[in-house]
């Protein structure tokens, strides 16, 4: 049932408990619960919105950094990641397997304040050997869901 | 001038489903619950062997059975779910969507004065069919008391000794209804006492929820007695694309081609390629369609339970069947007038039959968010005409 619950709210966290159960077969009460243990457990971790911000007014830029770090003794990496993670500007950070060793996802007003983050917040990080920065020029899809033109229901009203 | 029309052609009434989708379509910002095929696209990987297959120039004819990879999917197929085993080179025929197969097995069957059992309510193709074909359709009424299966007191009844061919419509386009094992063996052994022929429409297959689907082929001596009809429609949201297949004994398999060879050609090329990966490949994405289908099922059940519509629980398809006796309407009405006043297209049960009164087809080939609005609607209706 926790998996149920968690596919079904993973793409559209507004269904309440109430569909939820309906869905499911279930009781609202029941799903209320599991809810509430799944958060307690960290399990689901909150409830953002997907929002494509290039459709508004707003100025947004978001730039994905490689990051080349100095493992530490007895922390690995998770010690350096905390120490980037914990900075506002940071949408998400992921140890990486190949070329280098963290992506940072950076979101910023401006090209300038990444920049500025880059080079005087993260590069100077003692264990900070190297960081490449792209900026993301169009997002197409994201959460599984794409940004890009809505699609319409193409099919006749009545068929058999 | 002379009169340019056969008689047999107008004297086949045109769809129930017609004539309402004609009212609806003059309707803007309907919301549509009618609609017989999946909101899912096909599957990109599916597509794109489509793709793949018209750029490498593959746009030629297949032969008249189908190109022999997918013939050889398709057994395996069949074997892998119903273990069933069919010949690729005799025993099986790729037709334009599972529509065709009826078509040609019926043709390939009867002589006139055959009479063919069809169950209803059903799917509207089937009696112009059997008429097309020559034949005398005679109709079996399914009731809601056996949750609209086929008994076999009900199929007794109903066999002379010119019934040739039973159609066995079954997960049911309207209602939803499946059959068991157990039920189908009671049929199948009336069908080996009787000497008839079964056409087995297994088109929604793939959609049963908590239950397996079982062909009646599977069952002892049906083999040699059944057509099995199934296609990608459904299962792989692949409606446009126009592909089924029937499989079955050599005899009839073999005068199936020879119809289709001159009606028809062959299946068109780029969708029997794409077919190959949907059998290879596109198993997790029916059943992850499958899974969405089930939740949305429980959530119409749940919200008809509310409304105070009775509605049995259907086990298959897409579509719930619920009753509207009690409001004290026609279906014809009910729909009309749902659509006028809240502007949701239901089809009225009667399009599926004379039996279908009192009920509505709705489907739930829909995201939950427009199955909520519906609903809202729905209920407002019923709560306006419940108070008189």
């Amino acid at each position: 049932m926790r998996e149920q619950i968690l596919s079904a709210i993973d793409k559209n966290s507004k269904l309440t408990a109430k569909d939820i159960a309906a869905m499911l077969g279930s009781t609202e009460e029941e799903v209320t619960a599991i809810i509430k243990e799944l958060e307690e457990e960290t399990i689901i971790c909150g409830y953002p919105t997907l929002i494509n911000w290039d459709k508004t007014e707003s100025e947004k830029v978001t730039a994905l950094i490689e990051v080349k770090v100095t493992p530490q003794r007895g922390e690995g990496f998770d010690k350096i990641a905390e120490r980037i993670y914990k900075f506002d500007e940071v949408e998400s950070v992921y140890l990486m397997s190949g070329g280098f060793d963290l992506t940072v996802m950076i979101e910023g007003k401006s090209m300038k304040e990444v920049a500025n983050f880059v080079s005087s917040k993260l590069a100077p990080m003692e264990a900070v050997l190297s960081t490449a920065t792209h900026f993301v020029l169009k997002k197409y899809k994201e959460h599984g869901l794409p940004l890009v033109n809505e699609k319409t229901d193409e099919r006749m009203l009545i068929t058999p | 001038m002379r009169n340019p029309l056969s008689k047999t052609i107008v004297e086949i009434q045109p769809s129930g489903i017609r004539k309402f989708f004609d009212i609806v379509s003059e309707m803007k910002d309907a919301i549509s619950l009618g609609v017989g095929e999946p909101d899912f696209d096909t599957p990109w990987h599916i597509r794109e062997e489509g793709i793949y297959s018209l750029e490498k120039g593959r746009t030629f004819y297949t032969s008249n059975a189908g190109l022999k990879d997918l013939k050889i999917e398709i057994c395996r197929y069949l074997e892998r779910k119903h273990n069933l085993k069919y010949d690729y080179n005799h025993e099986v025929i790729v037709t334009i969507g599972g529509s065709e197969a009826i078509d040609i097995s019926l043709r390939a069957m009867l002589d006139p004065g055959d009479e063919v059992l069809v169950p209803q309510p059903s799917y509207v193709s089937y009696m112009p069919c059997v008429t097309l074909a020559g034949g005398t359709p005679v109709i079996i009424k399914l009731k809601v008391e056996d949750q609209f299966k086929l008994t076999k007191e009900d199929l007794l009844a109903s066999i002379t000794d010119k019934t040739k061919v039973l159609i066995l419509p079954f997960p049911n386009n309207p209602t939803g209804a499946i059959m068991e094992y157990d039920e189908l063996a009671q049929i199948a052994k009336i069908v080996v006492e009787k000497d008839l022929y079964v056409i087995s429409d297994e088109i929604y297959s793939e959609l049963t929820y908590g239950r397996k689907h079982v062909s009646i082929a599977e069952l002892p001596g049906m083999k040699e007695r059944t057509i099995l009809i199934n296609g990608f429609s459904k299962a792989y949201a692949m409606t446009g694309w126009r592909l089924g297949y029937a499989a079955g004994p050599k005899t009839i398999i073999e005068q199936m081609i020879k119809i289709h060879q001159f009606a028809i050609m062959c299946a068109p090329t780029t969708s029997q390629y794409a077919a190959v990966e949907a059998l290879k490949n596109g198993d997790p994405d029916v059943e992850m369609m499958r899974e969405a289908y089930d939740q949305r099922r429980k959530f119409l059940i749940n919200a008809f339970k509310e409304m105070g519509l009775d509605c049995f629980e259907p086990f298959g398809a897409f579509y719930v069947f619920p009753s509207i006796k009690r409001l004290g309407m026609t279906s014809d009405e009910f729909a009309t007038k749902l659509l006028q006043e809240e502007k949701v297209a239901v089809v009225p049960g009667t399009a599926f039959g004379d039996c279908g009164e009192g009920f509505l087809r709705i489907s739930y080939a829909y995201s939950i968010e427009n199955l909520k609005i519906a609903l809202e609607r729905i209920e407002r209706f019923v709560k306006k005409y419940s108070k008189k």
